[in-house]
């Protein structure tokens, strides 16, 4: 079972305290979010790689000569 | 300029890995400003992940200006955010490399909202991936903060030795 760190201030002490199941189902729903906003950021790199190469291409340059536009 | 610097009270995580970390009970009286130091490696896959924390265990009304760069290239951002956050290692980062974080809150007893500012960088010992951030934030509640909650926003796990430490200002 996941645990978590609780520290008092007032007296120093450390306890370490097993998750609520409330609290577990959270964490798996937050981990849930994470994996799909991590997924569709990439498949937006992606789109966005995809179409960049797709420009140079139609262009006749290279990356390196598309950035002295911008030098 | 702050004339003290005083260790309230910290924590190393053990062998089986934390959730979270919790400091309560924080003291109302002796300091003005707080600063949490974390240094934290996340169990998940990836190379940077977000360190929430969470005032009074609330996860609401916060807000953000931020600018970070991470590999090549720099960006910024603003958000509505449940808790501020900063960059910790992930498991695909450089074995045994950790994220370091401090969060820094002024006048933390008083009865205006509360402001922040986060730094951070992630210790990759690489020329790619590595992140930085700087964040300024405002947390839209007038309670005093008597507790801090950090946590990663992936749901997984702080590895063991990775590190908290609260410390207390005093401006008088």
């Amino acid at each position: 079972m996941p645990t978590k760190l609780i520290i008092n201030c007032e007296t120093g002490e450390q306890t370490e305290v097993e998750l609520t199941a409330e609290e577990v189902a959270q964490r798996e729903k937050d981990a849930n979010a994470y994996k799909a906003e991590k997924a569709a950021k990439e498949l937006a790199d992606s789109v966005k790689a995809k179409a960049k190469t797709e420009l140079l291409k139609k262009l006749g340059i290279t990356a390196e000569e598309a950035a002295l536009l911008n030098a | 300029m702050a004339n003290t610097y005083t260790l309230i009270a910290s924590s190393t995580v053990g062998a089986g890995g934390a959730s979270s970390i919790t400091f309560s009970g924080i003291p109302q009286t002796g300091y003005t400003d707080l600063v949490v130091k974390v240094s934290g490696r996340a169990s998940g896959s990836g190379y940077d992940f977000h360190l929430n924390a969470y005032l009074n265990n609330s996860t609401t009304a916060y807000t953000e200006r931020a600018v970070y760069g991470s590999g090549s290239s720099a960006f910024s951002y603003s958000a509505s955010i449940a808790g501020y956050s900063a960059s910790l290692m992930g498991a695909s980062g450089t074995a045994n490399t950790f994220g370091n974080a401090e969060i820094y809150i002024p006048n933390y007893t008083s009865s205006n909202y509360k402001s922040y500012s986060v730094d951070n960088v992630t210790e990759l010992n690489s020329a790619t991936n590595n992140r930085a951030d700087l964040l300024a934030g405002l947390w839209s509640n007038t309670a005093a903060i008597t507790s801090i909650v950090v946590t990663t926003d992936d749901g997984t796990a702080f590895v063991q030795y990775s590190t908290a430490y609260l410390y207390g200002i005093s401006n008088s």
